[in-house]
């Protein structure tokens, strides 16, 4: 490589200011980009931080800033018990779904059995039936065993995740077997193996599943809408759609409520955000 | 078999694992362990997935009614009828598909182009993974009521800054015509993060020397990404394209939040569609034909993936 760079020496050199201004364009269009995205959010916290009054005067400038806004959201909305039921909910779901789906991937990872390829297949074929062509059926079956307005109606069809499966699958897949095997010898039940050499050398997968099934049942809308009913066990969207329009042009107080929306999971996104953003890639690119 | 003799087994096929280990017994001894390992997971499966499908697919057989018990009589397929003979039916059909052609091609674009921009800026990732991300792990009713806001007649920052560099804003949200592209706009913001990411892993696994190479050669920049970084980008293509129309074909949160299907039902989605008759006319046979009319659509999305997927592996 040395030598191909001596040789052709004033070519590189060419192309490498070429390459400084090409990048030069690319670092512009992007944070051109970045900051029109920052905007919308930017807009929200301005606006609430305004009294409702100042807000008809369409100007970043804030006369009188006050979290007035935020108080009387507190005080005029239920935000505290959405966020209960909603960090409830959230976090039963994904805990459930990290066990029964990483049981499920240790058993088709690494224990045979009779019919193994037809139950892989059988719960791969549950990532073509999205949750929304189910909330009709669901609605009278939970309605049948008396659970609609629980948190049970939102979590339980929650559970059986398969990509989570698939995911904890392909992870285990990749992890060595050294120790396990010694394990096994020794006389150590698989349950032993799962719990205490799998799941501790999974902890990326574990933590990508469940903070990424955290944040998606933090966000439902659809389902949890129609199950809860009753104010006392509406979730943070629920509750939020269901005010939605409460506020008329009070639009300070609209903002301060998004906003106090938007919290736990900004927080939750800067906290993981390496985790929630593996999720992705791994559940996607390895599919 | 005594509970001793099947742990033995147990314990023997657990070294079979090991590929150069030597295999002993036969190949169902562990499949009582393996059975309490998937039973937490295949019950849930069967009582919340497969179950309410064949149900779902049962109902929408019966004039099954919300306020009545019991599936309230056969109708065949009165329902599939009615619904494919229904204006409302392929109305909010065309809708779903509109917003489907709306979005798809912005978020599969600007992702891949962003992503680009980012991975090959490499310093300040975080940042534009804070702007276009951050976005994307906010509830919809925190978007909707932000966008709504946004959108606002006269007082909207959108309409403010249009009105100053001197041009009429449409009446985004209340224009059967904007209507679709406003809720559009919102979207590709919301969710433009999801696509970046996954195009940022998969450029992050091309190797590096493939570029140093082409350099070499004197391929500029543009033409190192027409010849490596497209093609080596195709299967993240394909996928991001279908998780983004399948997504897409989903949506109802948006419309039931800022536009309620309006105006004139000029954005109703066939989810919403699903939710008005089953759930506010009651109609729970019909709502579930409906259902699994859409499910169909979804399904061929996929069967679509698949031979996509398939033709690429074959090519690799």
């Amino acid at each position: 490589m040395t030598s191909t760079t001596v040789d052709t020496g004033v070519t590189m050199e060419r192309i490498h200011s070429r390459e400084k201004l090409f990048n030069r364009i690319c670092a512009g269009v992007l944070i051109a980009f970045a900051l029109l995205w920052l905007v919308p959010l930017a807009w929200a916290v301005d606006t609430a931080l305004k009294p409702n009054e100042e807000t008809t005067r369409t100007t970043w400038l804030i006369d009188s800033p006050t979290f007035d806004a935020f108080t009387r959201t507190f005080r005029d909305t239920d935000m505290l018990s959405w966020y209960g039921a909603s960090f409830i909910i959230s976090s039963l779901t994904a805990i459930g779904v990290v066990i029964v789906a990483s049981l499920a991937a240790f058993a088709i990872s690494r224990m045979r059995f009779r019919y193994k390829n037809l139950v892989f297949w059988g719960i791969l074929a549950g990532i073509m039936i999205p949750g929304q062509v189910l909330i009709v059926p669901w609605f009278r079956e939970f309605d049948a065993i008396n659970l609609l307005n629980t948190y049970w109606a939102v979590i339980l069809p929650q559970l059986p995740a398969a990509i989570a499966v698939f995911i904890f699958k392909q992870f285990f897949d990749g992890l060595p077997r050294d120790l396990e095997e010694a394990a096994r010898m020794d006389g150590a039940s698989f349950f032993r193996v799962y719990r205490r050499i799998v799941l501790p050398l999974a902890r990326p997968a574990v933590a990508a599943v469940a903070i990424f099934t955290f944040v998606t049942t933090w966000n439902d809308l659809l389902w949890p809408l129609l199950v809860l009913s009753n104010p006392d066990l509406m979730t943070v969207p629920v509750g939020l759609a269901t005010v939605q329009g409460a506020f008329g042009i009070r639009y300070a107080d609209t903002m301060a409520s998004a906003i106090l929306g938007a919290i736990p999971l900004v927080a939750v996104f800067l906290l993981f955000q390496r985790q929630i953003v593996q999720g992705i890639a791994g559940s996607g690119l390895k599919g | 078999m005594s509970t001793q003799t099947s742990t033995q087994t147990d314990t023997d096929l657990g070294r079979g694992i090991a590929p150069t280990a030597p295999r002993r017994g036969g190949g169902l001894g562990q499949g009582r362990s393996a059975a309490g390992f998937l039973a937490p997971f295949v019950i849930l499966y069967l009582l919340f997935v497969i179950g309410p499908t064949i149900y779902g697919l049962l109902l929408s057989f019966t004039n099954a009614s919300l306020v009545k018990p019991g599936l309230n009589g056969f109708a065949g397929f009165g329902n599939y009828g009615e619904a494919l003979g229904s204006g409302d039916f392929w109305s909010s059909l065309w809708h779903t598909l509109w917003f489907t052609i709306l979005t798809t091609p912005p978020l599969v674009i600007l992702g891949f182009v962003l992503a680009l921009l980012a991975n090959r800026l490499g310093r300040g990732r975080w940042f534009f993974r804070l702007a276009f991300f951050a976005p994307y792990v906010l509830p919809s009713a925190v978007v909707a009521l932000i966008w709504l806001w946004l959108y606002t007649p006269a007082l909207g920052l959108l309409d403010t800054a249009l009105a100053k560099v001197g041009m009429t804003p449409p009446s985004w949200l209340g224009d059967a015509a904007w209507a679709m592209p406003s809720l559009a706009i919102t979207t590709v913001w919301w969710t433009l993060g999801f696509n970046f990411v996954l195009y940022l892993a998969g450029l992050q696994e091309i190797p590096r020397d493939l570029y140093e190479a082409a350099a070499m050669d004197g391929a500029g920049p543009w033409q190192q990404i027409r010849s490596i970084t497209i093609p080596m980008l195709g299967r993240t293509t394909t996928l991001v394209a279908v998780l983004q129309v399948i997504a897409s074909l989903k949506v109802f949160d948006q419309m039931y939040l800022m536009t309620q299907g309006g105006p004139n039902f000029a954005t109703r989605s066939i989810l919403q569609l699903v939710y008005d008759e089953g759930f506010t006319n009651f109609r729970v046979g019909y709502a579930a034909a409906v259902s699994m009319l859409f499910f169909i659509v979804v399904l061929a999305v996929s069967a679509v993936w698949f031979t996509l997927v398939r033709r690429q592996e074959k090519v690799v």
